[in-house]
């Protein structure tokens, strides 16, 4: 599914990632932990794409596509999906038109036919009762004026929606109490399926608790210098990441 | 001063130029070196049907030489007027229009200003008089061409408890400017004044206001939102002012603007006179770019690039045309807006 083979990026002509390599096969979800200023915000921004993220050497693949010679929104229409740790706020477009326009430019792109506005609000009220978002909420402009948990939950909506092949969960347990936290968990496990694979990007063990993955990856220093089973988080919980800073 | 003056008389040195204050990123007179002969009047058949057709129980045109026009609707009554403006050729056009609403009495007036290629000048003077508890809703859509001059100047005199919606969308002229000034009486009177300007190429479009509140308790809400890419130039000048003895006068102005590109430009000068203590005034302006944050967001979701800078432009500008009362009014305004884009980005 997504191969990353020495991965070298800057953002303005300061090395961030320095040789990261990483394979998450089909149907797996995957952690990937570190500390701060480690990369990991800037693994997500340099595999799905933004500009100021500079490649300077190595591969990334997704369903044997190179990503990086490709634009963002064909990056998407490839199936990835990034989760932000800070969702835009869209004004003037309600949620639902974004959303749609999403899906229909995706479908377009890849030569199949466009969902159809009754099959669509179908699929959206199942997927807003599922995620405990107010449909009303759905026809106000996107993220605007939303809290921060129901900000969180919205990109879990948009992702049940547009069903990428590939997700990667920014920091999605920052800014959530407990509920919200189990909702989003329980949205983000929903979509797990032998076809699809999910990157979870987190400082905490807590969100791990809730979506189990099948490894975990340290990264430090802008590699991965360690990886393991889902023990490997509850280990960090307890010796933190000093030996991999002193390492790096 | 004015264009209305110099085609009047001839005199070239009656247009307002950059020296007043007022019209000094709209100056005319070092455009103008000559004034094109009158037109004739014209033959409405060879223009066919205006942007409002269908909407409405009756239209007025101006489109020949000196052409003035009146209009009355008498008490108790609601009337859907269109009045159509045409220019063109290489021709001058000054017209007037006098319009007087009777107490309790609504027109929807849908004014459009429709230019050729040519590289006429059309001056338009427009009277308006609202009586107590009267309404006007004015919407105008100036669909002039890109070498064409275009000034007009609307003067409203309300009554008491009187109220004027006034939505402008432009898309420019080789200069052209859409002034609107109000006498406002408070007394419960009620204006709002919206605009939109979208300009491309070398258009320019100049938005100027001024609202003066002469009573106590006075409403104004005036929101204007524009964007230029290419060349084009913008303006907004709005001036509210608050006499003495005009208290409790609420009146807040807006003016936000994108710019995409770098030789575009707006100028913008939001100016409150206030004269009376105990009024809640504000403005707020800004000019700006596309957020490229939302543009990437936008594009992680699988929206090409020119796909989201519309839907991004689209929203942006929308807010202006929401308070068109007029269904079908506001619905050639969303149009015009989406046809706007297609050409432009």
């Amino acid at each position: 599914m997504l191969k990353i083979n020495n991965l070298h990026a800057e953002v303005d002509g300061k090395e961030i990632l320095k040789g990261l390599s990483l394979e998450v096969p089909a149907g797996e979800v995957h952690a990937i932990m570190g500390p701060n200023g480690a990369g990991k915000s800037t693994l997500s921004y340099v595999l799905t794409g933004r500009s100021g993220y500079e490649v300077t050497e190595g591969t990334a693949s997704l369903d044997g596509a190179d990503l990086l010679s490709l634009d963002a929104s064909e990056r998407a229409t490839k199936g990835l999906f990034l989760s932000f740790q800070y969702p835009l706020e869209i004004a003037g477009v309600p949620a639902l038109t974004f959303i749609r326009s999403a899906l229909n430019a995706q479908l377009k792109a890849r030569g199949e036919d466009e969902i159809k506005a009754p099959e669509f609000l179908k699929r959206a009220r199942a997927q807003a009762a599922a995620l405990k978002i107010d449909f009303d909420m759905l026809k106000r402009p996107l993220n605007v004026g939303f809290s921060g948990g129901e900000k969180k939950r919205m990109e879990i909506f948009q992702a049940a929606m547009l069903s990428p092949r590939f997700l990667i969960l920014d920091e999605t347990d920052s800014g959530l109490d407990i509920d919200a936290l189990k909702i989003v968990s329980e949205g983000v496990n929903a979509m797990r399926a032998p076809d699809r694979s999910m990157l979870v990007i987190t400082h905490y063990q807590r969100l791990l608790d809730y979506i189990k993955p099948d490894r975990v990856h340290v990264l430090a220093a802008g590699r991965i210098v360690q990886s393991g089973g889902p023990e490997l988080a509850l280990e960090l919980e307890r010796e933190g990441y000093d030996k991999y800073a002193r390492a790096a | 001063m004015s264009l209305s003056a110099a085609l009047e008389t001839g005199d070239v040195g009656l247009l307002p130029s950059r020296r007043d204050e007022d019209w000094r990123w709209t100056d005319l007179r070092g455009l103008l070196r000559v004034l094109p002969p009158r037109a004739l009047k014209a033959s409405v058949a060879t223009w066919g049907e205006g942007p409002f057709a269908g909407l409405v129980d009756e239209t007025l045109v101006l489109a020949g030489g000196a052409e003035t026009a009146s209009l009355h609707v008498p008490e108790g009554v609601t009337q859907t007027i269109a009045l159509r403006v045409i220019s063109r050729g290489d021709t001058a056009l000054q017209a007037s229009a006098t319009i007087r609403v009777d107490a309790g009495s609504k027109l929807v007036l849908m004014e459009s200003y429709e230019g050729d290629a040519g590289a006429y000048v059309t001056s338009v003077d427009l009277n308006f008089e609202l009586e107590p508890g009267a309404r006007l809703e004015r919407v105008a859509l100036a669909m002039d061409g890109a070498d064409g001059v275009l000034v007009s100047k609307a003067v409203a005199v309300l009554g008491g408890g009187a109220t004027f919606t006034q939505t402008l969308a432009t898309s420019g002229a080789r200069r052209q400017r859409l002034e609107t000034s109000v006498d406002h009486p408070g007394a419960g009177a009620n204006v709002h004044l919206n605009g939109v300007y979208l300009l491309t190429g070398k258009r320019h479009a100049d938005l100027t206001t001024t609202v003066r509140h002469m009573g106590v308790d006075g409403q104004t809400r005036q929101l204007t939102k524009g964007v230029v890419r290419d060349q084009a130039r913008g303006v907004f000048q709005g001036r509210i002012i608050v006499e003495e003895g005009a208290d409790r006068t609420e009146a807040r102005m807006g003016h936000h603007a994108l710019v995409l590109s770098d030789k575009a430009e707006v100028d913008a000068k939001p100016e409150l006179l206030i004269h009376a203590d105990d009024v809640q005034c504000a403005h707020g302006n800004t000019i700006g770019a596309l957020d490229e944050e939302a543009l990437f967001y936008m594009a992680q979701r699988g929206l090409p690039d020119g796909v989201a800078r519309t839907l991004l432009v689209a929203a942006f500008v929308s807010e202006a045309i929401e308070g068109v009362q007029h269904d079908g009014a506001r619905a050639v305004l969303e149009a015009w807006i989406a046809k706007a884009m297609e050409v432009s980005l």
